[in-house]
């Protein structure tokens, strides 16, 4: 199927998502200006990790005025594709795509390291090849990534399967000490309430290569094109 | 055309007063009158001092480093451009070089530190290459002292915010604590970058008419005489007031100049590039015209400034960062410009490659400095300092008080911030960005990073061992090194170039200038003996406080091949069941060893080091790792074999154990228990191959015996000497640096 990553001034993980979706997954991927406003007809559209603009402002929050996001926003409002990795998921939030906002760590500090996240919703375009209550090893590497939405909010998205992916312990149990930067609920991953936007803190793409890590990511991605064919 | 340069009006007069307080000697103003034959202006008077700067000329240290072996099959580039090269395989080409950024770290630790990571990766991005991975060497002073927190939460976050905003992955580092470095904390930082062969960019002008373009950041009044008055005097009660001496980094522009600059050099157009580092717009445009023999004619009125007003005086020693000088093909000045518009970076034509060889500025149409060129470089002077031994008494380590218990004397190791676990720093840095991290840090005696497109991969270790060098400067440096180099060797990779940052005190004093004479002896000996070429490096003077100097601190970095990923090696044990097996070429000495700091005990000699041997003993942990017979390697090192131990069991996928009779095998002394020393690794094999792998050391006259095994149970059971619970052991391991941290808040 057809990808299309978007590369915004400081974005990181743009060629690693290409590495991931055209080399180790053999995916016809291919990389979209910001300044552009073509997707290159792209089925699914991945907006990467990285400090847009150095994320000077508000994580995302220039990003998101890109001509390439106006294609993205009408894009998805069609009912297209659309995952946000990291920086990916703050613009996406900023880009009111996706409920809620990610602020600064409770730690205050960066944060890498390999995390554990639980699969709540596997009934998503971008969850359907694992199940409900599946525990995944991902990467992350943040230092703004704690999750919040009004109360209110959360309870709405929590019934109706919004929360997708959850930090849990190595055994899949909800734990504060398994909560690397202080989401609400654990939040790892949300989608919108049509379910064809997905944003996430980890790093699918980073996690592809046994050698590098686990290759967990791969199940994320298998799911999009599945849902896709 | 020749033309007196003038002073500007309100400038202040230049004499040998004006010369001192911008840190040149009487001799040294002299020396430029009389090269000029005539007054300097006080423009030119700037950029004397910067380029004549210990920092930038290497006055003290040139005779020294040019004994140092750079030569051989791999090396692509040695010495003499931004940074050096050796081929790693494949059609890669591996760009690499430590540089330090103390004084503005302990100024102003953030900004100091970031700076650092920015300098360095832009002198490997100007070489053509992408810079693939980062690491630090950290020296703070002792952890009670007052400052020392502020700086390591400063530096730490420096680090990681310029260089995980910059995607580049810091992958190894080390961090120690002594109170040699409470006034002057060393910042070395290190960056290897990857270019394909054939493709590497150059910082020698050519071609007369050629343009000068002036590509990145606007040029601001940061960093004014950061090189000179910064880098290269002496600390004093008054440092703290050259805080405007320190740049401010911003990686997000550092990131889109990787990304243009790389993209720039695919054009063909770029016929030089130079980053404008230390001594800024100055260093960059005079050293590149000086490697073409050429001149250069700069017009300053193009200069892109971030306020009005500036002098020539200050954009010409203007450290503004995220900056590059660029000699482009005439004519092809556009196809470049394009690429930086694409990126939104300023791309101006502010001069041209002249065949006088004149290094010229003028500014409102007037010339404002007309300086030769090779006076600004390789005619900079050069001093042969005096040496001389210190006095024999002097002894670096206590006098031996008590020893505690091994068991409560591990612990108190393991809780000590030299020894613990440095993941509170390294969780802060991203080591991931790239995909190429196969065994980042923490993980490994060596970081490892893969090859994409091939089945080789690159090993990094950066090392110092202070202790030893203030104990004895010669061998503390044969130390460093062979340990650098076994470190990459446990991973399974073959040491094949070194680079190295060498700090030390006011090489106007006799006894620091035997320290580095020293110094360089040992790294020259040591590279030699392990056929591993220096190809860059760089030399950090002046590290004192009110005449204190720090221990000398040659930081050495080492870069490995290995030829199939698969084949590397971590320190871990691996699988209850394996033959445990220790391999030394010499006994363990408490001498500059953590222990000995710690409780006493330490005041021998550091003994012999037998080159050859270290390099068979090299040989043979890659002849293991290669064939397969190797599950786990870890150096012994801070904190000696009982140290060791217990970071072998703490396995990432889950804890084991080790056993062993330590009194039948003998090693029940303290200085086996805790030396420290050439050269210890302690192996884990399957216990099928032990004979093999016993062979592979023995064969090459290295000890080798099988001490023990790993056991699936979680206890460091070496009798009589422990019998401990390895989750403890891990828990005050990991606890350590936050916990210390923490307390005092």
């Amino acid at each position: 199927m057809k990808w299309g990553v978007v590369r915004f001034p400081g974005s990181l993980d743009d060629n690693d998502a290409l590495w991931a979706l055209g080399e180790v997954m053999g995916q016809d991927a291919a990389m979209l200006w910001h300044k552009d406003t073509s997707l290159q007809g792209a089925q699914c559209v991945l907006l990467p990790g990285g400090f847009s603009y150095g994320d000077y402002l508000r994580c995302g929050a220039i990003a998101r005025f890109s001509p390439i996001m106006e294609s993205v926003a009408r894009f998805a409002a069609d009912g297209g594709l659309v995952i946000g990795t990291c920086n990916g998921f703050q613009v996406l939030c900023e880009a009111h795509l996706l409920p809620g906002a990610l602020t600064r760590n409770r730690s205050l500090s960066f944060v890498c390291d390999r995390v554990h996240v639980r699969v709540e919703n596997a009934q998503t375009p971008f969850t359907r090849t694992m199940r409900q209550g599946d525990v995944l090893k991902l990467p992350i590497k943040h230092g703004e990534g704690l999750y919040v939405a009004p109360e209110s909010e959360l309870r709405q998205m929590e019934e109706r399967g919004q929360v997708i992916l959850r930090y849990v312990d190595a055994s899949g149990r909800e734990d504060d000490a398994a909560n690397p930067n202080g989401s609400m609920h654990s939040i790892a991953g949300v989608a919108n309430d049509r379910f064809n936007v997905f944003g996430l803190m980890p790093h699918p793409e980073h996690a592809v290569e046994p050698m590098l890590g686990g290759e967990d990511g791969l199940k994320i991605f298998r799911s999009i094109i599945e849902s896709v064919r | 055309m020749s033309q007196v340069p003038i002073s500007l009006p309100g400038e202040p007069r230049v004499d040998e007063a004006q010369a001192r307080s911008h840190g040149l000697t009487p001799d040294e103003f002299r020396n430029i009158e009389r090269i000029l034959g005539r007054t300097p202006t006080f423009t030119e008077l700037g950029v004397f001092s910067v380029m004549w700067s210990e920092h930038c000329s290497y006055k003290s240290s040139r005779k020294y480093l040019r004994t140092l072996p750079n030569r051989g099959e791999l090396v692509v580039q040695g010495p003499g451009e931004n940074a050096g090269a050796i081929d790693v395989g494949d059609g890669w080409v591996a760009v690499f070089k430590i540089e330090s950024h103390n004084h503005p770290s302990y100024v102003e630790p953030y900004q100091g530190a970031a700076t650092g990571v920015g300098g360095i990766l832009r002198d490997i991005f100007t070489m053509g290459a992408r810079p693939v991975a980062s690491m630090d060497s950290l020296k703070f002073g002792s952890f009670d002292h007052p400052r020392t927190r502020y700086l390591v939460g400063g530096v730490v976050g420096g680090i990681g915010g310029y260089g995980n905003c910059v995607g580049v992955p810091t992958v190894a580092g080390e961090l120690m604590f002594d109170a040699s470095y409470n006034g002057n904390i060393l910042v070395n930082a290190f960056c290897l970058g990857l270019a394909r062969s054939g493709e590497l960019m150059s910082a020698k002008a050519s071609g007369v008419g050629n343009p000068v373009l002036y590509v990145g950041s606007a040029t601001g009044r940061d960093g004014i005489h950061g090189a000179s008055l910064l880098a290269s005097a002496e600390f004093d009660a008054e440092s703290e007031s050259k805080r405007p001496t320190v740049q401010v980094g911003d990686p997000f522009t550092e990131k889109l100049l990787i990304e243009a600059c790389l993209e720039a050099a695919k054009t063909g157009a770029i016929v030089a590039i130079q980053d404008m580092g230390a001594a800024g717009l100055t260093s960059s445009s005079s050293e590149m015209a000086a490697r073409g023999a050429l001149g250069i004619d700069l017009d300053l009125d193009k200069i892109p400034l971030r306020e009005q007003n500036l002098t020539p005086y200050e954009m010409l020693l203007s450290e503004s960062q995220e900056r590059m000088l660029i000699v482009a093909a005439r004519g092809r000045e556009a196809e470049l410009q394009a690429v930086f518009e694409k990126w939104d970076l300023h791309a101006v034509v502010i001069g041209e490659i002249i065949a006088e060889p004149r290094w010229r500025a003028r500014w409102r149409g007037q010339v404002v400095a007309d300086i030769p060129v090779g006076a600004l470089a390789d005619e900079a002077p050069v001093y042969d300092r005096p040496v001389k031994p210190p006095a024999p008494s002097r002894n670096g380590t206590k006098p031996s008080i008590r020893h505690p218990e091994p068991a409560a004397a591990l612990k108190a190791l393991l809780e000590n911030p030299n020894v613990a676990s440095k993941r509170w720093v390294f969780r802060q840095y991203d080591s991931l960005v790239q995909g190429n991290t196969v065994a980042g840090p923490g993980l490994s005696d060596a970081a490892v990073l893969r090859l994409k497109h091939s089945r080789r991969a690159i090993a990094l270790k950066v090392d110092s061992n202070p202790r030893a060098c203030a104990l004895d400067p010669y061998l503390g440096a044969v130390a460093t090194v062979v340990e650098s180099a076994r470190n990459v060797a446990c991973a399974g990779a073959r040491p094949v170039g070194i680079t190295n940052c060498l700090n030390y005190g006011n090489p106007e004093r006799p006894e620091i200038m035997w320290q580095f004479a020293e110094g360089v002896r040992g790294l020259g000996d040591a590279a030699r003996a392990l056929g591993a070429p220096v190809v860059s490096g760089n030399v950090s003077f002046y590290n004192e406080t009110e005449g204190r100097a720090i221990l000398p601190t040659p930081t050495i970095a080492v870069l490995g091949v290995m030829t199939d990923v698969a084949r590397q090696v971590t320190s871990f044990f691996k699988h209850a069941g394996d033959a445990i097996l220790l391999i030394r070429t010499n006994p363990p000495r408490l001498a500059a060893s953590e222990y000995g700091a710690m409780f006493g005990g330490g005041n021998e000699s550091l003994g012999s080091i037998d080159l050859q041997r270290e390099a068979a003993l090299v040989d043979g942990l890659i002849d293991g790792a290669e064939r397969g017979l190797i599950k786990s390697a870890h150096d012994v090192a801070e904190g000696g074999l009982m140290v060791a131990m217990a970071e072998a069991c703490f396995n990432p996928d889950g804890v084991l154990g080790a056993e062993a009779d330590f009194a039948a095998l003998g090693l029940t002394p303290t200085a086996e228990l805790f030396g420290e020393g050439a050269s210890t690794v302690v192996i884990s094999a399957s216990s099928k191959d032990v004979e093999q792998v016993a062979q592979i050391f023995s064969g090459r006259g290295i000890d080798c015996r099988s001490i023990g095994r790993v056991i699936a149970e979680a206890r460091l059971r070496l009798s009589p000497v422990v019998d401990e619970n390895v989750l403890d052991l891990q828990r005050t391991y990991e606890q350590a640096l936050p916990g210390r941290l923490a307390a005092n808040e």
